[in-house]
């Protein structure tokens, strides 16, 4: 019987929060024990191993700061020679350029996010049902007197 | 997990549309699951050459002879995820368009060739402020908000079966 082998992934967890640090990040995934790889980065870590562990992990750290973490996707594994910088003499690898622009965007858009979410909040509470306040009531003929 | 739609995105390696599509529960169509795919099958014996001279002839089916074999590869790359797509963002002036993806008349020819589709297609401009940033973000999430919540695949499936059931009682 031969064995079937597993789909590994890689992610890229890009890191743009004021609360949680690469490192805290990095902690969580070796307290979880899942058999993954880590690589801590400047700008997050890149997580490769099974599909299943990678997805439950990232959605993991996400939790931690779930409007200012970010990921995507990564075609090479951690360490490939065809893009790591150790074997290609130093220097930015190749994809990093643009890793590096959408970054410095970042925390507009975690903002953004945040906004988004504060506004969908709101829109929930006002679909709720509930009693009309004296006090609006009156606001609301004193508005309509005015006119 | 389970993904309402298939969204392709332009620039099709980009960080935040591929976090915001998935982040709305749509599946991003972007070229690193691609370029897993090349990269990890035991086919490709010679790294650290990505592209295969097989390739150039797949490019074939969506650029002509006369178009450089670099369009051609890319498009080997890019080609299959147009097919799958459902809905698609396009980002313009995004700041760095070099590297892998620098190639401008692979760029024009992928987003004529989906905007020639006839999916829903979001078109926005690359934000360079927060104000910019917040309107992106919105945009994108009214968009991808307003994506159908099932696939019309599944729906044309069972339309199917009902009516061959239909048929099968009477």
């Amino acid at each position: 019987m031969t064995e079937t082998k597993k789909e590994e992934i890689t992610k890229y967890i890009v890191i743009s929060s004021d609360n949680v640090l690469p490192s805290d990040a990095a902690m969580k995934i070796y307290e979880s024990e899942f058999p993954v790889t880590v690589k801590e980065t400047c700008f997050g870590l890149i997580i490769s191993g099974a599909k299943d562990d990678v997805q439950t992990l990232v959605e993991q750290i996400r939790q931690l700061d779930k409007n200012h973490i970010f990921v995507k996707d990564r075609g090479f594994p951690p360490g490939d020679e065809r893009r790591c910088r150790a074997s290609r003499g130093g220097g930015p690898r190749p994809g990093f350029h643009f890793l590096r622009e959408e970054v410095e965007m970042l925390p507009a858009i975690g903002a953004a996010l945040d906004e988004l979410e504060a506004k969908e909040c709101v829109k929930e509470k006002r679909k709720t049902k509930c009693r009309l306040k004296t006090s609006d009531l009156k606001k609301v003929i004193e508005e309509e007197l005015a006119r | 997990m389970s993904f309402l739609a298939k969204v392709f995105i332009y620039p099709i390696n980009s960080l935040i549309l591929a976090d915001l599509v998935e982040r709305f529960g749509h599946k991003p169509l972007t070229m690193m699951s691609q370029i897993r795919e090349k990269v990890t099958s035991l086919s490709l014996d010679s790294p650290p050459i990505n592209i295969t001279p097989e390739d150039p002839k797949l490019g074939l089916k969506y650029a002509a002879i006369e178009v450089p074999a670099g369009v051609r590869g890319r498009m080997a790359l890019i080609g299959p995820l147009i097919e799958q797509t459902e809905a698609a963002i396009i980002v313009e002036n995004p700041p760095t368009d070099f590297g892998c993806v620098g190639c401008n008349r692979t760029n024009e020819l992928t987003k004529y060739l989906v905007r020639s589709k006839g999916v829903p297609v979001l078109e926005v401009k690359y934000p360079e402020s927060d104000d910019e940033a917040r309107d992106f973000v919105y945009k994108i999430a009214a968009f991808l908000e307003s994506l159908p919540k099932e696939k019309p695949e599944t729906g044309e499936k069972s339309k199917g079966k009902e009516s061959a059931e239909k048929e099968d009682k009477e």
